[in-house]
C-alpha cells in the first residue's frame, strides 16, 4: 500500500486504549473490590472508556497540526481539502 | 388503553409526524431514500450512528445481562471503544472509495473493489442473514416494551404484531430522514431515562451503588467478577475483540458511513462515541438494581427486569415515558436495519440476478420487501425463545465473517484474490451456521481442554478457519488486474 509507510509515528498510541481492555480487563478481574462504590472491573473499564475518547481526542488534533508534510492516509482522488 | 399505552402511542404518533414532516421537499430517489443524499454532517452522522448503536439492546439487553449473567455483561460496554478507534482510520478509507463511486450499500463496496457481482450477492445473503436476528431482537423489544406497559391486556405475541405494522408503517413513509430526525428525539430521551433510573433505583432502593453492590456480592458471591469457568475471562476478551472487529461490517452502520458530507466527520465522532457510550453505565445499574428488587426471573425474562421494576417504583405515566424511550430504541433502528435489509436484497441480490436496469424497480422492490422481512422477523420473535444478547451475538458471528476480506481490500487493490475472499467468506459462514444449528460450543466438542481455551467464543473458530480458507485460495488463484501487484 503506497503512502502508508508514511504514516507518523505517533499514531501508534491509538493501540493503548484497545490494549487496556484487552490485556488489562483480565487482570482487572481478579481484584475483587468496590471502587467509588462499583466494582473494579466495571470501574477499569470505565477508565478505558474515557481513555480511549482521550486518545482520540490528541490523535485528531495531532493529525490536524502535521497533516502538511507526511499525509496521514494514502491520499485518494477526489478527496476533500479540509 | 392504560396512561403507559397512551403515552407510548402520543410518541409513536410524534415519530410517524417527524418521518413525514421530514421527507418533505426530496424527491423520493433511491439515493435519497437509503443514504439521505450524503448531505449529513457531524451531528446528524453521530445521531444516526447512535441511533443504530444504542438500540432495544443496550436498553433492555443490556440491564437484562445485568441482572441474570452479572459481570459479563461489561462486555457491551467494551468492545465499542475498541470499534470507534478502528473507526477513526477505517472510515474515512470507507467513505471516500464509496462516496467517489456513488455506492448505495455494503456489497457495492466488494462487487467493485474485488470486480466481482458474485462476492456481492455472497456478501449480501450474509448481510440480511445477519440482520435478520438483530431485526428479531428489535421486535422482540418492542413487544416486551408494548406487553409490559399494557399491565398485561394485551399479550406479547399480540404486542409484537402490534410493534411489527408500526415498524412498517414507520419505515415506508419516512426513510433514513425520519430516521435521523426521531434519533435526535431518542437519544434526549433515552439519556434521560437510562441516566435518571441508573442514578435514582440504585438510591432509593439500596441507598447508594456501595450499599447495592455490597448486598448483591453477598446475595451471590463471585456475580460481579467473571466467573472461572463459562463466561470467563477469555470468552470476555475473544467476545470483545470478535464484536469490536464486526461492528462496522454489519450492512446498516458500514452503509450509514455513506451519508456523511466528508470524512472528518468520522474522526470527531471517534472522539465523542466512546463517552456517550458511557450511558450503558447506567443501564447496567437498573438491572443490577433489579436482580434483588424484582428477582426470579430467568433465562429470557432477565429482559423484563428493567420494566418490571420501573412498573414498581413509578406510577403509570413516568412508565409510559420509560416505554416511549424504549419504544424508540428499537424504532430507529428497527428502521434502518428493515430499510436495509430491503434495499439490500432488493438491489444486490435480485438485481443482478433478474438482470434488471431500471432504478425504479428496483426501489419499488425494496419498498415491497420491507413488510415481507418484517413478518418473517415477527414469526421469529413469537416462536424462538433466546433472550436478546445471544440473538445479536449470533448476528456478530455472522458478519464478522466479513471482516478480513474487507480489511485486505482497503489497499489500492486487494491483497485476497477474488476467489479467496470468497473462499474464506463461505467457510467461515459454514462453520459459524454449523456452531449455531447444533448449539456446540468448544467446551461441548473438547471437554479435556483447558477452560482458557474452550471458554473462548467460538466465533474465534470460524474466524480462524475463514483466514486459512481466505490465504489458501488465494495463494494458488490470482486475479488477471492484481497480477502485478507485489505484496499479493
Amino acid at each position: 500500500m503506497p503512502g502508508r509507510s508514511a504514516a507518523p509515528a505517533y499514531r501508534w498510541i491509538a493501540v493503548l486504549p484497545p490494549l487496556a481492555l484487552l490485556v488489562g480487563a483480565p487482570l482487572a478481574n481478579r481484584v475483587h473490590l468496590l471502587v467509588f462504590g462499583v466494582p473494579f472491573l466495571l470501574a477499569w473499564i470505565v477508565a478505558c472508556v474515557v481513555l480511549t475518547s482521550g486518545v482520540m481526542a490528541l490523535l485528531l488534533a495531532l493529525d490536524r497540526r502535521g497533516g502538511e508534510p507526511a499525509a496521514p492516509v494514502a491520499p485518494a482522488p477526489g478527496r476533500e481539502i479540509d | 388503553m392504560n396512561p403507559a399505552l397512551l403515552v407510548i402511542a402520543l410518541f409513536l404518533a410524534i415519530a410517524f409526524a417527524l418521518g413525514l414532516w421530514a421527507r418533505r421537499g426530496h424527491a423520493m430517489s433511491l439515493e435519497q431514500w437509503a443514504v439521505g443524499g450524503r448531505g449529513f454532517g457531524a451531528i446528524f452522522v453521530f445521531l444516526l450512528m447512535a441511533g443504530e448503536i444504542y438500540t432495544t439492546f443496550t436498553f433492555l439487553g443490556g440491564s437484562g445481562w445485568a441482572y441474570g449473567r452479572g459481570a459479563p455483561a461489561f462486555y457491551i460496554l467494551c468492545y465499542g471503544a475498541i470499534a470507534y478507534t478502528i473507526s477513526y482510520f477505517l472510515l474515512p478509507a470507507i467513505w471516500r472509495y464509496a462516496t467517489r463511486h456513488r455506492l448505495h450499500s455494503q456489497a457495492d463496496f466488494f462487487v467493485l473493489k474485488y470486480r466481482s457481482p458474485a462476492l456481492g450477492v455472497i456478501v449480501s445473503l450474509v448481510s440480511v442473514a445477519a440482520i435478520v436476528p438483530y431485526l428479531v431482537l428489535q421486535l422482540k423489544g418492542l413487544g416486551i416494551i408494548v406487553s409490559e406497559t399494557s399491565y398485561g391486556v394485551i399479550a406479547p405475541w399480540a404486542a409484537v404484531w402490534i410493534s411489527t405494522a408500526a415498524l412498517v408503517v414507520y419505515v415506508t413513509i419516512s426513510g433514513v430522514r425520519g430516521s435521523a430526525w426521531t434519533a435526535v428525539i431518542k437519544d434526549v430521551m433515552i439519556l434521560a431515562v437510562a441516566v435518571g433510573l441508573g442514578v435514582y433505583l440504585p438510591v432509593r432502593y439500596f441507598g447508594g451503588y456501595r450499599p447495592m453492590f455490597e448486598a448483591i456480592e453477598h446475595a451471590h458471591p463471585g456475580f460481579l467478577t467473571l466467573p472461572a469457568r463459562g463466561m470467563s475471562a477469555s470468552w470476555f476478551v475473544s467476545t470483545v475483540a470478535l464484536s469490536a472487529l464486526g461492528f462496522y461490517m454489519w450492512p446498516h452502520a458500514f452503509a450509514s458511513t455513506y451519508t456523511a458530507r466528508s470524512e472528518d466527520v468520522f474522526r470527531k465522532n471517534a472522539v465523542v462515541m466512546p463517552l456517550y457510550q458511557l450511558v450503558l453505565l447506567f443501564v447496567f445499574f437498573t438491572g443490577f438494581a433489579a436482580i434483588l428488587t424484582v428477582p426470579g426471573l430467568k433465562g429470557a425474562d432477565a429482559d423484563l427486569s428493567l420494566l418490571r421494576l420501573s412498573k414498581l417504583a413509578f406510577p403509570q405515566t413516568l412508565v409510559g415515558v420509560i416505554g416511549a424511550a424504549g419504544l424508540l430504541t428499537a424504532l430507529v433502528p428497527g428502521s434502518m436495519l428493515l430499510l436495509t435489509g430491503a434495499t439490500i436484497l432488493a438491489k444486490n441480490v435480485i438485481r443482478p440476478l433478474a438482470g434488471w436496469a431500471d432504478d425504479r424497480d428496483v426501489s419499488r422492490l425494496a419498498r415491497a420487501l420491507v413488510p415481507a422481512i418484517a413478518v418473517l422477523g415477527a414469526v421469529l420473535a413469537i416462536y424462538g425463545g433466546t433472550a436478546i444478547v445471544p440473538l445479536l451475538l449470533t448476528g456478530y458471528n455472522l458478519v464478522t465473517q466479513l471482516a478480513p476480506a474487507l480489511l485486505l481490500s482497503l489497499g489500492e487493490r486487494p491483497i485476497a484474490s477474488r476467489a479467496g475472499a470468497m473462499a474464506g467468506i463461505l467457510a467461515g459462514e459454514a462453520v459459524v451456521t454449523a456452531l449455531t444449528a447444533t448449539g456446540a460450543t468448544l467446551a461441548k466438542l473438547f471437554p479435556s481442554w483447558p477452560s482458557a481455551i474452550t471458554d473462548l467464543n467460538a466465533g474465534v473458530v470460524a474466524l480462524a478457519v475463514n483466514v486459512v480458507a481466505l490465504a489458501l485460495v488465494s495463494a494458488v488463484t490470482r486475479d488477471p488486474r492484481a497480477a502485478s501487484h507485489a505484496t499479493s
